[in-house]
């Protein structure tokens, strides 16, 4: 419907035009720059977004491409989280190594989640991973080993291999924003490419129709769980980073409103595309973690509606700001562009290129 | 804590729940919408009696009649504001735009009143207790959850069977476009299904805020519950639910007692396992797609 294609090749080539290739250039290259031009703040929050884009797009994967729902994505985030902090603290491994274990463990979990889900579908899938979300949550805030309620405290960032004395500590933010920027691009290099493999598409079709699927010759049980693995590997990965990124979390980091979250960026960004998946996730993360931070020195509105909080509502509530905005903000996105960012870019540049019709 | 107890306390949570999962059916079985913010449209209604009652002074049964007032019309405003403007809506288009209304009602909430905890007591007590008969100990709260369940279960029994809105509702969710080619106003029963099921979640709130506490956040753990529970009754069928609701405030109960610290998620566990059995819930039939 949104992309239609005329050719195997034009279905495998990861750049459509020469102008795409160009804005990739530039954003890419505006991205490395960044730390020359922002502060510390900023480069912790492009580092939390981009945390969130890996994981949306691995949820994209599932939900977007396979059809299939999930609510319990925060636990798979925390198997990633705790998994590499752990193997690093109590195995010594490094952390290339720990990050990369961490993840399969979580896909191992994807794929143990995506048996009872070959057979459940819409909502009574989503109560299934929502109790697999609030599990985890549970299993690691009442276990000793996982640091119980304390939460954990992230060892030094070293990517080296301190075993072998080769210690390379990552302190600052803007190597943590490096790194973490190298391996979201790597991330979603990937994702697009698993999307034009013969499981992506496989995927795809298990989405369309699950029994023409079957009936074509896609094995469901396979590809069902695969996707469910794939899925919950990007989410593992994006948790080690995010463990790097906090440098603290406890179990309630892993919430099931972050669960809830997850799947609100990439259906605001736009089911099924992968750029959709990257805008709402920075958008997401931009208003749930940046906007009313402080709510008195945002511009124009700040300082009126703290004066209107004292005078009707209460102060001590106005940290939620950003729920308000979240909430308005997925309500009008979803009522006037079902289709998310993605839908309203598509729109736009077919407005612009049928321009005086 | 005697068996007994445990048996009437599990019996009376899960009314609660089975009246909330009630509250989500009634929205699911006529609009096909999964409704995520039922638990914070509750916790709103909870708290607009608690305002006429601490801040304005007004009795109890003041309060309650305005809650429901105000419970009924938050229900068709959030239909007609928010669901009924949406274009071809996906079931995650509908689910992300409940959870929207669930942001902003819990944002607005806490600005409103604070995230601190509330004292907020209405006049049925869960430390005042009857002992009918020795050993079988009954709480004024279980009492009065009980009688709220019997009169609510009865009214809607009665309303389905015999008045033309229930019929009108039972039509729309047989066959939405057949109940409109016979003059049904579909969009009007929407409206009164949200403001319905809006009205029911503000009494069990108002129930389960003299059992737990009161702040912005009290209702989002019996949602879930109550999600559950209509999960394992079916989501379609009403005595379902409410049995799902009993088989969830039962576990909770008894594995709560026993292994305090697993008592959020027993029951969870329980209903995937259910629900790997029977992937439809209890009470469903089991609904083959056709390609």
């Amino acid at each position: 419907m949104i992309n239609m294609k005329r050719a195997y090749y034009e279905d495998i080539e990861l750049f459509k035009s020469g102008t795409i290739v160009f804005w990739t250039i530039v954003f890419l290259a505006v991205l490395f720059t960044f730390p020359l031009y922002v502060s510390n703040y900023y480069l912790y929050l492009f580092s939390l977004m981009m945390v969130y884009v890996i994981v949306a797009v691995g949820l994209n994967i599932l939900v977007g491409s396979t059809g299939q729902i999930s609510l319990g994505h925060a636990g798979f985030f925390a198997i990633g989280a705790y998994g590499t902090v752990i193997l690093m603290t109590s195995l010594n491994l490094p952390f290339f190594v720990a990050i990369i274990a961490a993840a399969f463990i979580a896909a191992f979990f994807g794929f143990v989640l995506g048996l009872p889900a070959l057979r459940l579908e819409g909502p009574y899938l989503t109560i299934a991973t929502l109790a697999f979300g609030l599990a985890i949550m549970h299993i690691i805030g009442h276990t000793e080993f996982f640091g119980g309620r304390q939460g954990l405290v992230a060892p030094a960032f070293d990517i080296g291999v301190p075993q072998l004395g080769w210690s390379f500590i990552l302190d600052s933010m803007i190597s943590k924003y490096y790194l973490v920027l190298i391996f979201t691009i790597v991330m979603v290099l990937v994702a697009i490419n698993i999307l034009k493999t013969k499981a992506g598409r496989a995927f795809v079709a298990i989405r369309d129709s699950d029994i023409a699927a079957e009936v074509i010759g896609i094995n469901l049980t396979m590809y069902k769980t695969l996707s469910f693995a794939t899925s919950a590997f990007f989410a593992g990965v994006g948790g080690g980073l995010f463990a790097f990124v906090l440098g603290f979390f406890d179990p309630f980091t892993f919430n099931m409103l972050l669960s809830i979250i997850f799947i609100v960026m990439i259906v605001v960004g736009g089911l099924g595309s992968v750029m959709g998946s990257i805008s709402g996730a920075i958008l997401i993360t931009y208003l749930m973690y940046d906007l009313f931070k402080n709510v008195d020195e945002v511009p124009v509105v700040g300082a009126l509606l703290v004066a209107f909080s004292q005078q009707f509502m209460t102060t001590t509530g106005m940290d939620n700001f950003n729920l308000i905005a979240v909430g308005l903000v997925m309500i009008g996105i979803m009522l006037f562009e079902p289709l998310g960012l993605f839908g309203g870019w598509i729109r736009m540049k077919k407005y612009w290129k049928t321009w005086p019709f | 804590m005697p068996f007994g107890q445990l048996l009437i306390d599990g019996l009376a949570m899960g009314a609660c729940y089975g009246l909330f999962g009630l509250a989500v059916v009634i929205i699911y079985k006529t609009s096909d919408v999964i409704n995520f913010a039922a638990g914070e449209m509750a916790m709103f209604s909870t708290f607009v009696a608690f305002h006429v009652m601490s801040i304005f002074g007004y009795p109890f049964w003041m309060a309650f009649i305005v809650s429901l007032a105000f419970a009924a019309l938050l229900g068709v405003l959030v239909d007609y504001f928010f669901l009924r403007p949406a274009k071809n809506p996906t079931l995650l288009g509908l689910i992300v735009i409940t959870i929207g209304a669930n942001m902003l009602l819990a944002g607005l909430a806490s600005w409103k009143w604070g995230a601190e905890q509330k004292q907020f007591t209405i006049p049925v007590s869960y430390s005042v207790t009857y002992e009918p008969f020795p050993g079988f100990i009954i709480s004024q709260w279980a009492l009065a959850v009980f009688i709220t369940a019997i009169v609510i279960v009865s009214f809607m029994f009665v309303f389905f069977k015999y008045t033309k809105m229930g019929t009108a509702m039972r039509a729309t969710q047989q066959n939405k476009h057949a109940a409109k080619i016979m003059g049904i106003k579909t969009d009007r029963v929407f409206a009164f299904a949200w403001g319905f099921s809006s009205v029911i979640g503000a009494i069990t709130a108002l129930l389960l805020s003299a059992k737990t506490i009161l702040d912005p956040g009290f209702m989002i753990e019996p949602f879930l519950r109550a999600f559950a529970a209509a999960v394992l009754g079916g989501l379609m069928s009403i005595p379902g639910v409410l049995l799902g609701g009993f088989i969830m405030g039962l576990i909770e109960n008894f594995f709560g007692y026993v292994w305090p610290a697993w008592k959020p998620i027993t029951a969870f566990a329980v209903i995937v396992l259910v629900l790997c059995v029977r992937p439809s819930g209890l009470f469903a039939k089991h609904y083959v797609k056709k390609v």
